[in-house]
């Protein structure tokens, strides 16, 4: 096993400096898009507000009249001690709305991967049992359908239905705006609003993962020690899950982690629909303010975390792949 | 070509290609088919759905029914043109690069690369709201993010090709380097090019529908995203201005992905004959 570990740090290692030197690059991106645009690059910076003084302020805090490599190297060193700039809009740090809205985001993304990588997984082993039966092809076709529906459409017809039509659930935000509830309540409130949007942005997601694991559980199914382990006298779901799904769960991990960035894109439209407070709402809401600052630190957050993501699915899929192990 | 036989072999494609061709005829004759201007505004607001407005109006007084087949007209010829423009773009890079396999060859995937790393659709929304989000604009935009895909495959494409030696011969014949490339890489990369477009088009059409949703598309363009984006602020009093904009897409959609999942499987004959 010390071989093992020590593989496994080098390769900790190496996948950090990667990532680093990519969230480094995405600075350089951002700086650029910044300079790239149509007008004066002090309207992004500082955005519109159309105050003289902090322009000349901004003009000068990020030496805009200096050639663009003394630029970026400010930008760079503004960036790390956490200065993404200065809303007007909000009158607050940009780190601070962004940093504010971010829980909102990640409760409904993490719930939503959960439920789609559950949903997802049970759907693809039940096809993959019997494949070309009934089942398969229903849930087939159905994983077609899920899969076609646009994240948005998909919410609000699930709001005109089981919300306004119904009364199932409640139709935006993320809190009773008129009830002040404490504790358990309060939790109670928050996931009954959860509960729309969670599942509206799982849906896509875990036709996705249904189809792949599927397909990765033919593969897996198809082995010989499925057959031994059947003629073993094992039950089926033991097979199925402690077997066939073990193998297959790689690809699967590995896709879940990659796609973090599509869910990222699926979040802010059913934040859109649900009225849900978090960074779709405020990525929305800076662009019809054109507060260039707030969405210039959005987009650098975002990539930011789809790197980490990144990097946290290759160390997962490092440690869970066995064939790795012994190089 | 291949493809015709595999639609008429599988009453999905054949089904996803009728469909298909409904949605294609209702862009191209929308001017025709349209009872009326859809962005025509008038004072008969949100009116469910009559005799006279088969799927309504909307706030404005505008015809729904009109509004989706022309709809239909702006995410197809969207569709097409941005998958149009990103695969050329793509299938030169990835060609050249593929081939070529030195310094070229890395120099074009590190500047493939860059454009492959911040998140996509965050890329495009940061793009849309810097430079305006007209209808030429949406397209450049679209484009520009979507042509690093198709450069990736060419050029796992054009590496595998390479491998099965016949390339070496026509260099052995001498044979310059254009003319391997449009004589003997081509056709064999066409098939796997033009499923890959029919897929892309629909990814293509999600993202064209989600900005427009967002706000960020051109208003004196009606389509399906716009619909919604209006739709939002109305549901309680017109379900039909989210309604039927939806069923439009997702139909849409259904049939594309149907169509080139069918295709897909018939390019690839690992798949053929395990998954049935």
């Amino acid at each position: 096993m010390r071989g093992f570990s020590q593989q496994y740090s080098r390769f900790i290692i190496r996948r950090l400096w990667q990532s680093l030197a990519l969230i480094l690059l995405l600075i350089a991106i951002n700086f650029f898009l910044i300079h790239l645009a149509p007008g004066d690059p002090v309207t992004l910076l500082a955005g519109q507000s159309g105050d003289e003084k902090y322009y000349e302020f901004i003009r000068a805090k990020f030496r805009l009249d200096q050639p663009l490599t003394t630029q970026l190297w400010i930008y760079y060193q503004n960036i790390l001690r956490g200065d993404l700039g200065y809303s007007f809009n909000y009158q607050q740090s940009v780190a601070a709305v962004v940093f504010s809205r971010l829980p909102a985001t990640l409760l409904l993304m993490m719930t939503a991967l959960l439920l789609s990588a559950l949903g997802g997984i049970f759907f693809g082993v039940q096809a993959s049992h019997q494949a070309g039966s009934l089942t398969d092809r229903s849930i087939t076709l159905f994983t077609a359908i899920a899969y076609a529906i646009p994240t948005f459409c998909l919410g609000q017809l699930a709001l005109l239905v089981l919300s306004l039509h119904f009364n199932l659930f409640p139709a935006q935000g993320m809190m009773s705006a008129n009830r002040e509830l404490h504790g358990a309540a309060r939790w109670l409130d928050i996931l009954e609003h959860l509960a729309l949007p969670a599942v509206t942005l799982a849906v896509m997601q875990s036709a996705m993962i249904a189809r792949l694991t599927r397909t990765e559980m033919v593969k897996a199914l198809s082995e010989d020690y499925i057959l031994a382990a059947r003629a073993r006298g094992l039950p089926e779901s033991r097979v199925l899950y402690g077997h066939g799904l073990r193998n297959a769960i790689l690809p699967i991990v590995t896709i879940l982690g990659n796609d973090l960035g599509a869910m990222l894109s699926g979040a802010v439209l059913t934040e859109t629909v649900f009225a849900w407070p978090g960074l779709g709402r405020l990525l929305l809401d800076s662009i019809a303010a054109r507060d260039y600052p707030v969405l210039m630190g959005i987009f650098l957050l975002a990539s930011t975390g789809v790197v980490i993501a990144n990097l946290l699915t290759d160390l997962i899929y490092f440690r869970l792949d066995p064939r790795l192990r012994h190089e | 070509m291949e493809f015709w036989r595999t639609i008429k072999e599988s009453k999905v494609a054949m089904a996803a290609t009728l469909l298909l061709a409904f949605f294609l005829l209702l862009a191209i004759f929308a001017g025709q088919l349209a009872p009326r201007d859809p962005l025509k505004t008038g004072d008969k607001a949100l009116q469910s759905p009559s005799g006279d407005y088969w799927f309504g109006t909307d706030d404005l007084g505008r015809d729904v029914f009109s509004g989706v087949i022309h709809g239909a007209r702006t995410s197809i010829s969207i569709g097409i043109i941005v998958a149009l423009l990103s695969n050329l773009l793509g299938l030169a890079i990835g060609l050249v690069a593929g081939y070529a396999s030195n310094w070229l060859d890395d120099l074009l995937m590190r500047f493939t690369e860059l454009f492959l790393i911040p998140p996509r659709f965050f890329l495009i929304l940061i793009i849309a709201a810097i430079y305006g989000s007209s209808y030429f604009n949406l397209i450049l935009v679209l484009s520009l993010t979507l042509w690093p895909l198709t450069a990736r495959l060419v050029r796992a494409e054009v590496l595998a090709l390479k491998k099965r030696g016949f390339i070496e011969a026509a260099r052995a014949l001498g044979a310059s380097h254009r003319r391997i490339m449009i004589r003997e890489i081509l056709p064999n990369i066409l098939p796997l090019l033009i499923t890959n477009a029919m897929l892309k088009i629909g990814t293509i059409i999600l993202l064209e529908a989600s900005l427009e949703f967002l706000g960020l598309g051109d208003p004196s363009q009606i389509s399906w995203g716009y619909m919604l984006h209006s739709g939002q602020h109305y549901m309680r009093d017109g379900w039909w201005m989210v309604v039927f904009p939806s069923l439009a897409i997702s139909l849409l959609l259904l049939a594309l992905n149907l169509l080139g999942d069918e295709l897909n499987k018939a390019l690839d004959p690992k798949l053929r004959g395990r998954l049935t």
